[in-house]
């Protein structure tokens, strides 16, 4: 196997590690007292990790100069969809039972619940268009949509500090990664401008 | 009048002499186990399930609930406790080897004797009840627990507060050695939480020792905390070092921490919402859906009037 392909393996037990820790918790009652809350806690944690490293990747790869590194992006970008599908799923189904008035209710009236729906419906798009025939299809356009993920950087690190009753840490440190990882872009195209101009 | 020869016992009814020696034992375990049996079938008196120091003579109390406690390892595992760490699993963890004797009670402010009172010394005069409560978490979930403590209002008239006295205030211990959360500062320690007098001499407030019979375990706050069943748990002040009675509302910490968040009363009420969540219903560990949250946490009856007239939305 290529480096590369080691790594992309290595990534997808990474990234799939929490999904079989939840199922392997709940056959063993190692989920705490209150299990529903720790899956809603894990798969949100997870998609958020998810979605930090997604955009991670290609900070990394500018650096390194390990032009492969781009093989990962896609995988890692669904398995926080994925994740934001299990978390909104635990929420909507075990925790509120289908009671959908509540839910319109909390996503009207309560900010975190607002902006973390908002969240799942950036990703969405970028889910369904993540194909070879789409990113073919949608051309120059697809890169437009995709920049979406940022806002939904932002939204998600949002809805975590917005959930948090007083321990901040972990929130202030997904906003940090977040502001490194936007502000190389910042720089990069403030840089590209700069250049073309003179 | 027929009498037997002894030829006419069979051997077989009679007990082998080392048996006979151990009777005591039998009926020792024979009597626990009834005991066990009876008990298990009694509502209001839950077992002991941890294996802890059982604690002798405790009472019943007409103020427990008749629905069944949570189980030992669900209270003793979920618990936030930030002086041993933020995540609800910390404490259990991070309490393990935590000292709870020598402990020492200080009493200071608006009272006839202040002064540092031994813990022991301190609980004695007053006889162990067990009390059943339900217990609602400001997050959105609760649990019923067999608590053992002692009524507060009790110990308050032994410690006879000056008639200027409108508060009670509590204190837990500040130890960063032996508390590693408070290396952490997520909240300002001590830990400070009150109540009014009139909330303080209700008969439901109790300052609890034990769990399931036994000394209570270090994550939920031992050796002596503060249970008020019919406001949200962080009111349930642990650890306790300090008690001072004072004119003046105290501010407790997690109204120092967010006070649009936090008010000094935390009356469970489901028509006041939590400014980022609803209080409208709860989860009960160990149910799958959740139910409505109660006034008062269901305890009305004892505490409503207590704040006769008073707008709960803004003292909340």
């Amino acid at each position: 196997m290529t480096p590369i392909a080691v790594l992309k393996w290595a990534t997808f037990a990474a990234a799939l590690s929490p999904a079989v820790w939840l199922v392997y918790g709940f056959f063993t009652d190692n989920l705490s007292a209150n299990p529903i809350d720790y899956i809603t806690d894990t798969t949100g944690l997870s998609a958020l990790t998810c979605l930090i490293v997604t955009l991670a990747v290609t900070p990394l790869r500018r650096l390194t100069g390990w032009n492969e590194l781009i093989k990962l992006r896609r995988m890692l970008g669904l398995f926080a969809f994925f994740y934001a599908c299990l978390h909104l799923t635990t929420w909507a189904v075990i925790d509120q039972f289908f009671n959908v008035s509540g839910m319109a209710a909390d996503i009207v009236k309560r900010p975190w619940v607002t902006i973390g729906m908002t969240t799942f419906l950036l990703l969405l798009p970028l889910a369904v268009t993540s194909t070879a025939g789409m990113i073919r299809r949608l051309g120059r356009r697809w890169q437009q949509l995709h920049r979406l993920v940022y806002v939904a950087g932002v939204t998600a690190v949002i809805h975590f500090w917005w959930v948090v009753k007083a321990d901040f840490r972990d929130p202030r440190l997904f906003a940090l990664a977040l502001t490194i990882l936007l502000s190389f872009r910042a720089w990069w195209t403030w840089r590209a401008r700069a250049f073309s101009r003179s | 009048m027929l009498i037997r020869k002894p030829s006419d016992i069979r051997f077989s009814e009679i007990t082998p002499k080392s048996l006979y020696l151990r009777r005591r034992e039998f009926i020792g375990a024979a009597s626990g186990a009834a005991v066990a049996a009876a008990a298990a079938f009694v509502p209001g008196q839950a077992q002991a399930q941890g294996g802890g120091a059982k604690l002798p003579n405790v009472g019943k109390s007409k103020y427990s609930t008749t629905e069944a406690p949570n189980d030992y390892k669900d209270i003793t595992t979920y618990n936030n406790f930030y002086e041993f760490g933020a995540d609800k699993d910390e404490p259990a963890v991070n309490a393990r080897r935590f000292q709870t004797r020598p402990w020492t009670i200080k009493v200071e402010g608006l009272v006839k004797t202040p002064g540092t009172h031994d813990l022991d010394a301190f609980i004695k005069p007053h006889a162990l009840e067990e009390r059943i409560y339900r217990m609602r978490c400001v997050e959105g979930w609760s649990i019923i627990v067999p608590w053992v403590g002692i009524p507060l209002a009790d110990v308050i008239k032994k410690l006879e507060p000056q008639p200027s006295a409108k508060f009670v205030e509590f204190i837990t211990l500040y130890d960063p050695i032996r508390m590693p959360g408070q290396r952490v500062p997520i909240l300002r320690y001590p830990y400070v939480e009150g109540l009014r007098m009139d909330e303080a001499m209700n008969p439901l407030a109790i300052l609890a020792v034990g769990l399931y019979g036994e000394v209570l375990p270090n994550q939920n706050g031992a050796p002596i905390r503060l249970v008020v069943p019919w406001k949200y748990g962080f009111k349930g002040i642990k650890s306790i070092v300090r008690i001072r009675f004072t004119d003046t509302q105290p501010r407790s910490t997690w109204e120092i921490s967010a006070p649009r968040e936090y008010g000094f009363y935390a009356n469970v009420n489901p028509k006041v919402d939590h400014p980022r969540w609803s209080q409208a219903s709860e989860r009960r560990l160990g149910e799958f859906r959740r139910r409505n949250t109660e006034m008062f946490n269901g305890y009305g009856v004892q505490v409503a009037s207590l704040y006769n007239g008073m707008d709960l939305r803004k003292n909340f």
